[in-house]
Order: C-alpha cells, then sequence, then structure tokens
C-alpha cells in the first residue's frame, strides 16, 4: 500500500470512523489484480471532505419539516444529514458487529464483511436509528464518487479509477478531430488537480494536453 | 423603482431571447433573475469545468433547494412531501438559467404535435383517447409557427441536416421532420463509430437514420444577434454543465452578451420575484415584487409583464398572485396548474467484446437517432396508444462516475463489479428512447397545504404519475429498440426495466412542462395562443408551462421558438393597439 489513508489530514472523520470506511469501501471495491482498491484510492479521505463542505450538512437541500416517511418514489426523507448518517450508522453497525461477532466492523474476516455488507444493502440489519438500506446507499454512492471523481477531491488517488476504465480525465483539445475515428485514445489520465499544480501541459485553448500510451490491443 | 416598460421574470432561454427582443423593439426592459450574476469567461473555465461531481452531483448552479423546492405525491389520497434533493429534474438557478446547463438538443417538435387533439380525432376517432387525457391543441399551426423556429436556430446556432425543405423530402435528414423553410444554420454532427454502429443496424431494419439537430456550433458561428460562438470541441462534460468553449448556445453564450450592449436593457440579478401585481379591476398588471438580496421587499411598476422561468414558478407565481383560476382535479374546472406533462425515457445498452469506443469523447449533443417511432408514423390504432418516441444513439462524453454501465446480472459492487466496469465502459453503446407523455385529468399543479419557501409562500405541489398509455408506448419503443440492439450483434444487451410508478429520484429529464397552457379557448388554457394571459392582457406567461402536453423531443427549441413567437406577437401586434389579442 502506498500510503495510509490514516496519514491524511482529517476533518470530521473520527480514527474509529476512518477504520471503518477504509474497511467497508475496501470490500465494496477490492485492490486485485486490475489495481488498487478503495482504500489506497484514498475514499475515505474523498467522504471525510465531503461531510466537511455544505453538502456533509445538506446545505443545498430542504430541510424544513414535517418529516414524514413518505413512499419510496417521494425520495429522501430522513432528517438526518450526511454527517450525521456516518456518525450514527458506523456506531450502530460496529454494535452489531460487536453483539454478533464481538469485534468491530474492521477487524472481521472479508468474507463476514461482505455478508455484513449485503445484509445491510437489503435492509436486513434493524440499527436503532435509521435503515441500514439508507447508510448503505449513502456508503456506495460515496464510494463509488471517491474512485472516480478528479483527485482534488482526495479520493481517485494515483487516479485509479480512471486508469481502471480508460478515461483520459479532463479533455484535450484533440478529442475534435478523433470524434469519427474509430482508434482506440489511449492517454495518461490527467485531472484538473495535475492542471492545478502545475503537473500538466496546456495548449492555447487552455485544453491540457495528453501524453499518449502505446497501443497495447485491447484491454 | 422607476418604472420600466416591460419587465422580464427570469433569464433563460425564454427571458434572454424576449428582452432582446424587446430591447430591440425600442422598449426599456427590465429583466429580473432570482440567481447570481454569471461572467462565462471566469466562472467557468477550463479545467475546472471539466468536473462531474461539482456540476452534475453537487452542483451550485441547480436551484438551491434549501430555500425553494417543490412537493411531490404520485396521487391525490397520498400527502406530498418536498423534494429534499435535487433528482428526477435540474432546474438551474444563475443567470442563464436552466438553459444555461442543458444539453444542447435543439430538436423541433412535429407538425402533428401542435394539433394533436384534432389530429388523433381526425385518424382514429373521437373515442381513441386515453382514459381521463386532457390532450388538446395549442392554438397555432405549423405554417404559423415554423418561422419561429427557424429565428430560434439561427440564435442558437442549431447545426443539422434537413430532411423536409419546403415539403421536399432530402437525404440524410429526418423525413419525418415537417417542412422547414430553409436548411440548418450549421452542418450536422459528425457521426461518431457508435453512430455509425447504431446506423447500420437502423438501415437494416427499414430505419431512416440521421444525426440528430444540435445547438453545440459544428464551425465557429456568428448568430442572429452577431454574438461568435466556436466550434465544440467534443470534450463533453455538456448537460449539468456550461460549456468552457462557449460552444453550446444558451442565453450566456447566445444571447446575454448582444444583450448587455444595449442601453435601454438592465439586468438584476438576485431578484426574485414573489407576485404579478394587479390593478382594482384585475385586469391591468401594474408590474411585479421581488425579494432582492437584502431581502427587502420592491415593487418594480411596469407597462408589460412578461414571466418567462422554469416552468415550475410560472405555475406558481400566477397562483400564488391570485391571476387566473386554479385547476381542480375533481371538477376539472379551473386552468392555473392543469395538464402538467413530463417525458418518459428508457435505455436499452448493448454491450461488445470485439468493439472499443472512446466514450469520453463526444458531447455537444453528438447523436444518431431515427424518427419512424414518432409521431404518427405507425398506425396507432393496431398498437392502441397515442405519443411516441425518437430514438437516438448519443455520444455525450461518459463521465466516470455515472456513465459505465454494465451487463444485466452483473453484482453491485465488489470485484465482479470492478471486472465488469473495467471491461465495458469502453466497450458499450446505449440505444435511448425519449417518449412523449400525454396530458390527464388527474396530473396537476397546485400550491402545498404545508410546506413552505425560504420566504413563508406556499410550495408548488406536483402531482403526477405514469398512465397506462405511456407505459404501452414505452413498451413498444423497447421491443423495437431491443430489435436494433440484436442486429448490432452484440455480446450482451438489455433493456432497462418500465416504471410502474413515477419515481422523483433518479434523474430522467428536465422536460416538465403545462400548467399554464396555451390554447384558443379560456376554459381550457391560461393564456391565449400568443401566450397572453386571458384575464391579464399585459401579460404573457411563456415557457415550457404552455405546452398543453409534451412531444418527445427534448423542450428547450420549442420553448425558445415560443419565445420568438410571442415577442413577435408583442411587437407586431400588441404594441400597436395595446389589450387582448384574441
Amino acid at each position: 500500500m502506498s500510503e495510509s489513508t490514516m496519514q491524511s489530514a482529517f476533518g470530521y472523520l473520527t480514527p474509529l470512523e476512518i477504520a471503518f470506511l477504509d474497511a467497508a469501501a475496501e470490500r465494496l471495491i477490492p485492490t486485485d489484480e486490475l489495481g488498487p482498491g478503495a482504500r489506497e484510492a484514498g475514499v475515505a479521505v474523498y467522504i471525510d471532505r465531503q461531510l466537511f463542505s455544505a453538502w456533509g450538512t445538506h446545505g443545498r437541500n430542504y430541510r424544513s419539516g414535517p418529516w414524514l416517511e413518505g413512499t419510496p418514489e417521494q425520495g429522501f426523507q430522513s432528517r438526518l444529514t450526511p454527517q450525521e448518517i456516518y456518525r450514527i450508522g458506523i456506531r450502530e453497525i460496529n454494535d452489531h458487529c460487536r453483539a454478533k461477532y464481538e469485534k468491530p466492523f474492521d477487524q472481521l474476516p472479508p468474507d463476514k464483511q461482505d455478508e455484513i455488507l449485503k445484509a445491510l444493502e437489503k435492509n436486513q440489519v434493524a440499527l436503532p436509528s435509521l435503515s441500514s438500506k439508507l447508510f448503505f446507499d449513502l456508503l456506495w454512492r460515496n464510494t463509488e464518487e471517491g474512485y472516480f471523481a478528479d483527485p482534488m477531491y482526495g479520493g481517485n488517488r494515483g487516479k485509479a479509477g480512471w486508469k481502471l476504465i480508460g478515461f483520459p480525465g479532463v479533455p484535450s483539445g484533440a478529442y475534435r478531430e478523433h470524434i469519427d475515428n474509430p482508434e482506440p485514445y489511449r492517454a495518461e489520465p490527467v485531472s484538473i488537480l495535475d492542471v492545478q499544480l502545475g503537473q500538466a501541459q496546456v495548449d492555447a485553448q487552455g485544453f491540457v494536453k495528453h501524453v499518449m500510451l502505446k497501443q497495447q490491443g485491447g484491454k | 423603482m422607476k418604472p420600466v416598460d416591460a419587465v422580464v421574470v427570469g433569464s433563460g432561454v425564454v427571458g434572454s431571447i424576449m428582452s432582446m427582443e424587446l430591447a430591440n423593439a425600442g422598449l426599456k426592459v427590465l429583466c429580473l433573475e432570482r440567481g447570481r450574476m454569471i461572467d462565462p469567461q471566469t466562472d467557468f473555465v477550463k479545467p475546472f469545468v471539466h468536473d462531474e461531481l461539482k456540476f452534475d452531483r453537487h452542483s451550485d448552479i441547480f436551484q438551491n433547494l434549501s430555500r425553494e423546492t417543490i412537493t411531490f405525491r404520485n396521487n391525490t389520497s397520498q400527502t406530498a412531501l418536498p423534494m429534499r434533493e435535487m433528482g428526477s429534474f435540474k432546474p438551474g438557478e444563475m443567470v442563464g438559467g436552466t438553459a444555461a446547463h442543458w444539453g444542447g438538443n435543439a430538436r423541433r417538435f412535429l407538425p402533428h404535435d401542435f394539433e394533436l387533439r384534432t389530429k388523433i380525432a381526425e385518424r382514429y376517432g373521437k373515442d381513441f383517447f386515453p382514459e381521463h387525457a386532457t390532450i388538446q391543441d395549442w392554438g397555432v399551426t405549423w405554417d404559423e409557427i415554423e418561422p419561429y423556429y427557424d429565428q430560434f436556430e439561427s440564435i442558437y446556432g442549431v447545426g443539422g441536416k434537413a430532411g423536409n425543405l419546403d415539403g421536399t423530402i432530402q437525404p440524410g435528414g429526418n423525413p419525418h421532420e415537417g417542412p422547414r423553410s430553409r436548411e440548418y444554420p450549421n452542418p450536422a454532427t459528425r457521426r461518431t463509430p457508435q453512430g455509425d454502429i447504431f446506423a447500420k443496424a437502423a438501415s437494416e431494419l427499414g430505419y431512416a437514420p440521421f444525426q440528430g439537430p444540435a445547438a453545440a456550433m459544428t464551425r465557429d458561428y456568428s448568430n442572429l444577434y452577431k454574438v461568435m460562438m466556436l466550434e465544440c470541441q467534443r470534450g463533453g462534460f455538456c448537460s449539468s454543465h456550461v460549456c468552457a468553449q462557449g460552444a453550446k448556445a444558451n442565453p450566456l453564450s447566445a444571447v446575454l452578451p448582444a444583450l448587455y450592449k444595449q442601453k435601454n436593457f438592465e439586468l438584476r440579478p438576485l431578484c426574485n420575484v414573489i407576485k404579478v401585481n394587479t390593478d382594482s379591476t384585475g385586469k391591468q398588471a401594474t408590474g411585479v415584487t421581488y425579494i432582492d438580496a437584502r431581502g427587502r421587499e420592491v415593487e418594480q411598476p411596469a407597462g408589460i409583464v412578461v414571466v418567462a422561468t422554469y416552468f415550475f414558478n410560472n405555475t406558481r407565481l400566477l397562483l400564488l398572485s391570485g391571476i387566473g383560476k386554479p385547476y381542480d382535479p375533481q371538477t376539472g374546472r379551473g386552468v392555473v396548474g392543469r395538464n402538467y406533462s413530463y417525458q418518459v425515457g428508457g435505455r436499452v445498452h448493448v454491450f461488445f467484446d470485439d468493439r472499443e469506443f472512446n466514450p469520453f469523447i463526444g458531447g455537444g449533443m453528438a447523436n444518431t437517432s431515427i424518427d419512424e417511432l414518432n409521431g404518427d408514423v405507425a398506425d396507432r390504432a393496431k398498437l392502441g396508444f397515442v405519443g411516441g418516441a425518437y430514438v437516438n444513439t448519443p455520444s455525450a462524453g461518459a463521465s466516470p462516475i455515472k456513465g459505465k454501465p454494465v451487463p444485466h446480472g452483473t453484482p453491485r459492487w465488489g470485484a465482479e463489479w470492478k471486472k465488469a466496469v473495467a471491461h465495458n465502459y469502453r466497450r458499450s453503446l446505449g440505444i435511448h428512447i425519449h417518449g412523449s407523455c400525454m396530458s390527464y385529468r388527474q396530473h396537476y399543479l397546485d400550491l402545498d397545504p404545508t410546506y413552505k419557501d425560504a420566504n413563508g409562500l406556499p410550495l408548488l405541489r406536483m402531482t403526477f404519475d405514469w398512465h397506462e398509455n405511456e407505459q404501452k408506448m414505452l413498451k413498444w419503443a423497447y421491443e423495437k429498440c431491443v430489435e436494433i440492439a440484436k442486429a448490432m450483434k452484440p455480446a450482451h444487451y438489455h433493456a432497462a426495466a418500465i416504471p410502474m410508478n413515477y419515481s422523483i429520484v433518479p434523474y430522467q429529464s428536465t422536460h416538465n412542462v403545462g400548467g399554464v397552457v396555451m390554447g384558443t379557448d379560456p376554459s381550457t388554457s391560461v393564456v391565449n395562443k400568443y401566450l397572453q394571459s386571458w384575464d391579464v392582457p399585459n401579460l404573457f406567461v411563456v415557457g415550457g408551462s404552455a405546452f398543453p402536453q409534451n412531444g418527445a423531443q427534448g423542450p428547450t427549441g420549442t420553448i425558445g421558438m415560443l419565445a420568438c413567437w410571442a415577442a413577435d406577437g408583442i411587437k407586431e401586434h400588441y404594441l400597436k393597439k395595446p389589450g387582448p389579442m384574441m
């Protein structure tokens, strides 16, 4: 592992919560022969930064009552903010794990962790304060975001997510001439962060210049 | 405040064009915009615009729901609850409005769409309408409005290939489109490899594929207002985003630069209009009341009031102002809030093992399309529904968070999912279905009895669900699109499920319409065919709110056309003889 997420600056999450998220996200997007998993990609760092942003308190959501449960078609109706969902949810899931296996989630073997994640997803874990599906869906949404969003948000470290799928990141000025070309366009991905840090070349129009990868046939 | 000749509420696709046209006619025009001022040269720059998380997930250019949202329920037996987070659609909140982040899909409706009730009754009989349908004619005909489509396309620099020039079918275009008076102002988009596959499969099955018209420049273009827009670079990040290249026509790139040069025009951002004021007779608008950035309530007198906001607020503003009789679904009487409609969509995902694409290259609404399932091409008597869909394979620029479909049966997460995503991101394409939606007696908008906005005013309440007619249409369109998918000889394909109930959760489209419907009968419309209020002749309410039901095409082209049409009505008729135009 190149760098532990624990060594990053965290604004909201506690060490126990980071341990939970590192473990859970790693099961959702595991490390394998295709590349790094969510832990190494910094998904927990991403989630922390999001929780510390306006989104973490649902700053742009409608937050007046009355709070009714509603139908699935009516969408999110919980009075809990993402900050609260993570804080309360992680505590209650760890309590559940301790009651069942005498260990918190992050100390369980991977197969047990998968079992718990699947149960959370199916809303089969009766947490005292919130639906386990609500927690899981948010965790999965944020894990996917953290793995594939621009590295400037703390996740997608080493552009792991973009390398996995062959996404070159910020578009180059060469795309226009390539639009009807069936040749695979393979480039070293460039992030917004790269441009901010002066680590990518930019043309006169402000488009990044991609460094092309050698053609290797099919992936 | 000093009186103005015309106050325009909203600076989006309608407000910008109407402000421009009325200012051109010499009126002193004030445009009030609830959102913040935008300078696209500094607010939307490379590379920061190429950020899926910022603009698509946590956008600050969409409506701030903490201040105002809508409430929603599927039917009147439920309690409507607030849409607490953005989902099904994404109204904008800034100078430039919702259109600033549109995708650029600039299609015209079909001639048939404007006389839908008449045409259906003529061909299939008066009893063919779906249960509770409140389908009606728009009050305008193709020949009347075609010049205004042409005008809008010359403002928005639409690129395409005519399929019907003055009644003569043209090769390479859409043979089913309404007759055009001239070619598109710009050439069509280039066909992508995904488009080639779609076109080949569709042709084999007897369809006539064409490049769908798009409002992202296919060459550097100086528009009707002498504003220059640069050729699209096909870097994606279009819908939900503002183009840093200024290549996607929208109020910020196509209209406002010319409008700012008009000395008789003023734009006042951060002014949220809460009421259209009328005199003691209730038959003359005196201006509007708005709340400014400091929270002060300000009265703005005006000779003409143009309400040109995203369709929700067109309806809400009339209800809050007590103008027009609110619609009552029990009796079917009343007009304001009547005929809310949406669009129904579907996708067939197609996966190949032996082909690889560059899915991130695209955007500017590059798409290859067919129109045979749309309008009235196939005999609806045999099919048992009204309406239809256009179908296309877009190359929109597949973004990494949301643009990675996997074959059916793939687990939602874990190692298998990871493998499937890695394999399929560059090996899939989509066949997208964009379907019409009729209006029905039980689908409507009114004021919510419980939930309020940040000013203490009632939120708009939406009551809407899918109707069997649209589900039948979608099922048929899926059958046809699966045939196309099979003809591509893919490794896998699957069709998304047909939804039972409408859900406000997943993004579908920002193509909501109705509520302030246009027409020729005051008992079934709020505004006449010139978009003029039947009750208050110096009030014009223009936008998607005027659609009596929704066609299959993206509505923005038709909304822009209506802005040109309404502005011309004011200039050519109303100003010469103020008063009811019908």
